[in-house]
């Protein structure tokens, strides 16, 4: 399968061809590193990143998924070494049943440990247990002189590559600190929420209290019920806080594919009115309080997972994400920005909100304390792109920023008003990296 | 880089005064300034116009001398545009003489003018910038052909045959760059007022340049490989084609 590809993001936009080698030993990486031509190499992984940030037109693409064992396993310390090509998927299913979950979930387990490095991901723990990067003990990188490197945080280029979107090397091997869990199961409350103030006020008073929290909001509602929302929040279920027929069982993880997207979907299929009824429905029938669900992490973590192929359902033109952080004080931006998008009539299913702890050290890493919202938009409306370029402005003017590993469309000239340590960092790519072998589609577009 | 919304960050125009290929840049760019445009022409006055122009409205615009009778200007303008600046989304190939039809079939030179713009160069900047984008992985080329190309008429055939030499040839140039990520948009517009075409009568169907540049811009972003400006001329065509020799001789076209 080594050969000349199509390769696009998740949101199934902007194509370009690469040649895709599947990841061999060390041995041979290094050689396609040191032999790397004028368009450089870059690491995919399971191709989640929404833009471009896995593409690397005329160049070469290392498809790291064929290496993905497990090197080592010690579970009194929580402490696994894995290959980078190993999906969360796999680290759930092969050590949920030793007691050990994986520090950080983003809404699909269909992404790699390396990935999850490079665009240090976040999940609805990170008001209290931050981001991927954090949890990583060490990393082995395959830099652009043929070296391997094994780093720790305690290293200018560990924090480079945290969040570094695969700019700084290929990430081979991962040291990485688990959660130690009694069960594969989530104590869930949920609360419906009449308006974003609501949200906001029940997010600020109670998030300290759960581990886990993220709120669904239907971004068509207008007037008083902007905002409008479903809060659930949790924790890792204890063994005593599961029912009796559970516990025998409690570390079972066995999550099922419901089904998977047909290949062809027309274009248009998500319109306002489709949209509406669904965000409507799926309002209503949320409860308006109910306390000590247990929910398997699988419901509770990845519903959209358990239908494969899903982004197949925006048709031919594909959707992307935007996703945008703004620090807590910028609330009338968040609002400015929900109305924004509703009055547009930009369909969307529910946009996630959730509130971000303290930052990473990465100098690229998305997070930063405040409130961060997530939204899908189908690719269409011909007001889209001045849309998402006004929002831009509204977002840096809060002193907010995107998330790389969600963009396809940001404009170059923002991008430093985004990330204020982009510098510092260009700084660590260049030493470690002074002609530019890796680079990506992202990295062209922005610049960076 | 093309991002997902269709915005591009630098466009090449080959025959970089021409009006078409102008509003096409216009258009191309009209939500997001910034853009970096390059500019092969011949130098002089209509390409300081051209870039004025364009400056004004934001863009980020250079100039390189391009000269489509000769082999080393168009070379050297195409190899020094991709070898400096970053990724080339989109490549405009709008040079193009219209000549005079009666010398054109009776005067070797004059024929020979019209078939050294029109066909060779075209086709070696085909060749030339093909390559450059195979190379890239991305990229789109927008060829300026022309119905005159569908069917000769008595009233500018050898205009036509060298249109339809260099539609047959971007045409199969966009299904060999296919599977290298390059798109290849040919583009049959019908008679549009221009300077290339002061003076002569307009024909019914005539287009401004910037309708002309609205039909490339959407084609470009639907993936599409051929259009007609107007979209209708691809259906009047499609039975011009098939006319009778005596009553097509008949027409007013």
């Amino acid at each position: 399968m080594d050969g000349h590809r199509s390769l696009r993001g998740w949101g199934r936009t902007a194509p370009s061809v690469a040649t895709v080698h599947p990841a061999g030993d060390d041995a041979e990486l290094v050689r396609l590193v040191t032999d790397a031509g004028r368009r450089g190499v870059l690491a995919r992984g399971l191709g989640r990143s929404y833009g471009d940030a896995a593409q690397n037109g005329g160049g070469v693409v290392v498809d790291m998924t064929s290496r993905h064992r497990v090197l080592s396993v010690d579970t009194e310390a929580a402490l696994v070494e894995v290959e980078a090509g190993a999906s969360l998927d796999q680290l759930m299913r092969l050590l949920l049943p030793l007691g050990l979950f994986v520090p950080v979930s983003p809404g699909t387990r269909q992404v790699t440990v390396g990935g999850a490095v490079a665009a240090d991901i976040h999940g609805k723990n990170h008001h209290v247990d931050g981001s991927f990067g954090r949890h990583v003990v060490s990393m082995d990188l395959l830099c652009a002189d043929g070296t391997i490197r094994r780093l720790t945080p305690e290293s200018e280029l560990f924090w480079a590559t945290v969040g570094g979107m695969g700019l700084t090397g290929l990430v081979l091997r991962v040291t990485l600190r688990m959660k130690k869990v009694e069960s594969a199961y989530c104590l869930v409350d949920t609360e419906r929420c009449a308006n974003l103030d609501d949200l906001l006020g029940r997010m600020t008073e109670g998030d300290r209290r759960y581990t886990y929290s993220v709120a669904w909001i239907d971004c068509l509602a207008r007037g008083s019920s902007l905002g409008r929302s479903v809060l659930t929040r949790g924790w890792s279920a204890n063994l005593e806080q599961l029912p009796r027929r559970l516990r025998d069982h409690a570390l079972d993880f066995q999550p099922r594919q419901l089904a998977v997207a047909p290949p062809v979907f027309p274009s248009g299929l998500l319109n306002r009115a489709t949209v509406a009824a669904f965000n409507e429905a799926w309002y209503r029938k949320a409860p308006r309080e109910r306390r000590g669900e247990i929910q398997s992490i699988a419901a509770f973590f990845h519903p959209l997972d358990a239908v494969a192929q899903w982004n197949r359902i925006y048709g031919p033109k594909g959707f992307l994400q935007y996703q945008f952080v703004v620090p807590f004080g910028a609330e009338d931006t968040l609002r400015r920005c929900i109305q924004m998008l509703g009055d547009a009539g930009q369909a969307s299913f529910l946009a996630i909100l959730k509130r971000f702890g303290p930052p990473s050290a990465g100098h690229l890493s998305f997070p930063t304390p405040g409130w961060t919202l997530a939204l899908d938009i189908p690719i269409g409306a011909a007001i889209l792109g001045g849309l998402l370029d006004r929002l831009d402005a509204e977002v840096i003017a809060a002193g907010g920023r995107q998330y790389l590993a969600k963009d396809s469309r940001l404009a170059a000239s923002e991008i430093v008003h985004m990330y204020p340590r982009l510098d510092e960092w260009r700084g660590v790519r260049r030493a470690a990296d002074p002609d530019g072998v890796f680079t990506s589609d992202l990295a062209r577009r922005l610049g960076l | 880089m093309k991002d997902a919304i269709g915005n591009v960050q630098r466009v090449v125009v080959l025959g970089g005064t021409s009006e078409i290929a102008l509003a096409t840049v216009v258009k191309l760019t009209a939500e997001r300034r910034g853009v970096q445009v390059t500019l092969a022409a011949r130098p002089g006055e209509r390409r300081t116009t051209a870039t004025a122009a364009l400056e004004t409205l934001g863009l980020q615009v250079s100039e390189v001398d391009f000269e489509a009778t000769d082999r080393t200007s168009y070379e050297r303008a195409i190899a020094s545009t991709f070898e400096t600046g970053g990724d080339v989304d989109v490549v405009i190939v709008a040079f193009g003489l219209l000549g005079d039809q009666e010398r054109a079939w009776r005067d070797v030179d004059a024929a020979l003018e019209l078939v050294q713009v029109n066909y060779t160069a075209a086709i070696a900047c085909g060749v030339l910038v093909g390559e450059r984008l195979r190379v890239q992985g991305h990229g789109a080329i927008i060829a300026m052909s022309s119905v005159a190309g569908e069917r000769p008429r008595r009233s500018n055939f050898v205009y036509g045959s060298t249109k339809a030499g260099m539609d047959a040839f971007y045409t199969g140039l966009g299904d060999a760059l296919t599977k290298d990520g390059v798109q290849v948009l040919v583009v049959r517009p019908g008679f549009v007022r221009t300077k290339m075409t002061r003076g002569l009568a307009a024909t019914p169907l005539s287009q401004t340049p910037e309708q002309v540049a609205d039909v490339i811009v959407a084609g470009l972003r639907a993936g599409r490989r051929t259009v007609w400006a107007p979209p209708a001329l691809r259906w009047v065509m499609s039975v011009l084609r098939h006319l009778p020799h005596p009553v097509f001789t008949r027409l007013p076209v």
